[in-house]
C-alpha cells in the first residue's frame, strides 16, 4: 500500500487518541504491579526489586484470613449461582415464549440495574433483622448476597451457549429411546459444559471483586480481601496493598483468559 | 391447535417456571425483595442510636432537601445536601462526556482494525473492565497522588516544584471515574461501529463531504444507539459510585453513594438514607427506561 493512500475509514487523530487511551488504561495498572516489587519503604522511590511486600502480606494473619474468606465465599457463590443460573437458562430458552418470561428476565438481570449501594443498604437492613431474629452471624449472609448478584453473570454465557446449540442432537437421542434424563445427562450437559464453566468463572471473578455489598453486609471480623484493602486506606498506604492487588489481578487475568478460550467461537 | 399441542405448550411453560424458580427465590430474598424494605423504612421515624422507630413519618423524605433549624424552629434548604446532589450529577455527566470523547475514537480504532487483530484489542479493553474496581482505583491513585508517578515525573522534569494536589479534589474523582468506567463506553460503541457499513463513508466522500461533515452527518447518527447505550452504562454506575469517590475524594468530596452510607453507618439517620436510596433507584430506573425506549425505537425503525 502506498504510504499516502486515502484510507476510507481513517479519521484524523482517532488512532492517536485510541493508542493514548490504551496507554492510559494500562499505565496505572503497570505502575501498581511494578511498585509491588519495590524494595523501598517509600512508595515514591524505587529501591530495587524485592518480594518483601509479598512476604509481608503472606505473613499477615489478617490477609490470610481475608484470602481464605474471599475464596470460600467466591467458590460457594460461584457454584450456587451457576447451578441456579443453569436451571433458569434451561427454563427460559429453547421453548415457546410463555407468560411471565419477561418477568423472569427482569428478575435475573435486576442486580445489573440497581445501583450496588442501594442493594447494599437493602441487605444491611434485611439481614440485620434476620441476624437479630435468629442470632446467626455466619458467612451465610455474604454467600447469599454474592450468589444473588452473581446469577446474571453466570446466566448470560450459559444462555448464549444454549441458544447456539443444535436441538437436532437431543431430538436424535430421544428418537433412539434415551429417556429425558439420559438425553440431558449424556447430550445436553456435555454440550453445555463450556458455557457453564464460563459462567462459573465470571461469577467467581465478580464475587472476588465485590466491595460495596460485602462492606455493608459483613459482620465484625468478616473482611474479604477487597474490604480489607479498603480498610487499609485509613492508615498509611503501604506497598503491601499493591502486592495483594497484584495477586488478585493475576487471578482475574488467568480466569478471564480461560473464559475467552472457552467461549471463543470455533471457526 | 389440538388439545394435545395445547397441553404440550402448557407443560413447557410450567417447566420453564419450575426451572427458574430456585434462582428467582434467591434473587427475591437477597436482591429484589429487600428493596421493598428500604421503601418502607424511608417512611419511618429515625432512632438516634441507629435503626428506626416503627412510626410513620415523612422526615426522611423531607430531609433530602430540607433541614430543621432548631433555633429558628423552621425548615431550611439543606445546602450541604444540594451540594452533594449537584456534585454527583455534574461529575457523572462530565464522566460520561470524557469517556465518550476518549471512547469513541478508541472504539472506532478497534472496529477498523483487520479482523484478526480486533479480538486482541477488545481483550485489552476487557481486562481492565473485569479487573476489580478497587484495584483500578488504587492504581489511578498511585499515579495522581502527591508522591505518585505523575507528580514525581513533573517535579523531576522541573515543570513544577511542589506536588499538584489532585487527590481529594473533584478532579481526582472525575479522573478516577473516567478511568474505571471507560471500558463501559468503548464496548457498546464498538458493537455498533462494527456493524457500520463503511461503504457509506465512500458515498459521503464521493459527494464531497469533508471528514468532519461525514462524522457529524453520517457516522454519528448511525451509531447513536451505541452512544446512548454507552452513555447510560457509564452514567448509571457513576451516579451510584461509592468506591471511587471514597478513595479519591477522601471523604471530603462525597457523592450520593457515600452520603447514603454515611446515614446508615455513621449518621444514624436510616429513614433519610432509605429515602436517598429510593431516590437514586428511581433516577437510575428512569435513565434505563429511556434507554430501553430509544433502543426499541431504533430497532423498529430499522425494520420500517
Amino acid at each position: 500500500m502506498a504510504e499516502r493512500s486515502f484510507e476510507i475509514s481513517r479519521l484524523p487523530g482517532f488512532a492517536t487518541i485510541a493508542i493514548a487511551a490504551f496507554a492510559l488504561l494500562y499505565l496505572p495498572i503497570f505502575t501498581l504491579v511494578i511498585y509491588s516489587f519495590n524494595a523501598s519503604n517509600s512508595v515514591a522511590v524505587w529501591g530495587g526489586f524485592s518480594l518483601h511486600w509479598y512476604a509481608d502480606a503472606w505473613a499477615n494473619q489478617a490477609v490470610k484470613d481475608a484470602t481464605v474468606r474471599s475464596l470460600v465465599i467466591g467458590a460457594s457463590a460461584a457454584v450456587l449461582a451457576t447451578t441456579l443460573a443453569t436451571l433458569a437458562a434451561l427454563g427460559t430458552t429453547r421453548r415457546k415464549a410463555f407468560k411471565g418470561q419477561t418477568f423472569i428476565y427482569v428478575m435475573i438481570n435486576q442486580p445489573l440495574m440497581v445501583p450496588e449501594v442501594v442493594t447494599a443498604v437493602a441487605l444491611l437492613i434485611f439481614f440485620g433483622i434476620i441476624k437479630v431474629a435468629t442470632g446467626y452471624q455466619g458467612l451465610g449472609y455474604l454467600i447469599a448476597a454474592h450468589t444473588a448478584f452473581c446469577i446474571p453473570f453466570a446466566y448470560l454465557p450459559i444462555r448464549a451457549r444454549l441458544e447456539s446449540m443444535d436441538l437436532a442432537l437431543e431430538t436424535a437421542a430421544a428418537d433412539l429411546y434415551a429417556s429425558p434424563w439420559q438425553t440431558f445427562r449424556r447430550v445436553t450437559l456435555p454440550l453445555l459444559a463450556p458455557g457453564i464453566m464460563a459462567g462459573a468463572m465470571l461469577a467467581f471473578v465478580i464475587s472476588l471483586d465485590d466491595v460495596v455489598i460485602t462492606e455493608f453486609v459483613k459482620s465484625g471480623g468478616q473482611d474479604t480481601l477487597p474490604t480489607y484493602m479498603l480498610g487499609q486506606l485509613r492508615r498509611a498506604f503501604t506497598p503491601e496493598v499493591n502486592a495483594i492487588s497484584t495477586m488478585l489481578l493475576g487471578v482475574t487475568v488467568v480466569l478471564l483468559t480461560a473464559f475467552f478460550l472457552l467461549t471463543r467461537k470455533k471457526d | 391447535m389440538s388439545p394435545a399441542e395445547q397441553n404440550a405448550v402448557r407443560q413447557s411453560a410450567r417447566n420453564g417456571w419450575l426451572l427458574s424458580v430456585p434462582a428467582l427465590v434467591v434473587l427475591a430474598l437477597a436482591a429484589s425483595g429487600p428493596l421493598l424494605i428500604v421503601v418502607y423504612y424511608s417512611f419511618l421515624t429515625a432512632n438516634d442510636t441507629g435503626g428506626v422507630i416503627r412510626q410513620f413519618s415523612l422526615e426522611g423524605w423531607r430531609g433530602i432537601f430540607l433541614t430543621y433549624d432548631i433555633f429558628d424552629e423552621e425548615y431550611r434548604l439543606a445546602d450541604a445536601h444540594l451540594t452533594i446532589f449537584w456534585r454527583s450529577v455534574w461529575l457523572s455527566l462530565t464522566t460520561t462526556l470524557v469517556t465518550f470523547a476518549v471512547g469513541f475514537p478508541t472504539a472506532w480504532f478497534i472496529a477498523t482494525r483487520p479482523a484478526q487483530q480486533r479480538a486482541m484489542w477488545l481483550f485489552l479493553i476487557t481486562i481492565p473492565f473485569w479487573t476489580n474496581l478497587l484495584i483500578r482505583t488504587f492504581a489511578i491513585n498511585e499515579v495522581i497522588r502527591n508522591e505518585g508517578i505523575l507528580n514525581t515525573a513533573l517535579i523531576w522534569l522541573g515543570v513544577i516544584d511542589r506536588p499538584l494536589q489532585i487527590v481529594y479534589t473533584e478532579t481526582a474523582v472525575l479522573i478516577g471515574m473516567a478511568y474505571v468506567y471507560l471500558p463501559l463506553m468503548v464496548l457498546p460503541l464498538y458493537a455498533t461501529i462494527e456493524r457500520f457499513d463503511m461503504r457509506l463513508l465512500e458515498a459521503s466522500y464521493d459527494l464531497y463531504a469533508s471528514r468532519w461533515r461525514t462524522l457529524r452527518r453520517v457516522i454519528l447518527p448511525i451509531v447513536k444507539p451505541g452512544i446512548i447505550a454507552g452513555s447510560i452504562l457509564v452514567f448509571v454506575p457513576s451516579l451510584g459510585a461509592y468506591v471511587t469517590p471514597r478513595v479519591l475524594g477522601g471523604g471530603k468530596k462525597m457523592m450520593i453513594g457515600n452520603f447514603i452510607e454515611l446515614q446508615f453507618l455513621q449518621g444514624k439517620n436510616w429513614p433519610l438514607g432509605a429515602a436517598l436510596s429510593v431516590t437514586l433507584l428511581i433516577i437510575v430506573m428512569g435513565a434505563l427506561l429511556i434507554y430501553v425506549r430509544v433502543a426499541n425505537r431504533d430497532r423498529s425503525s430499522d425494520h420500517g
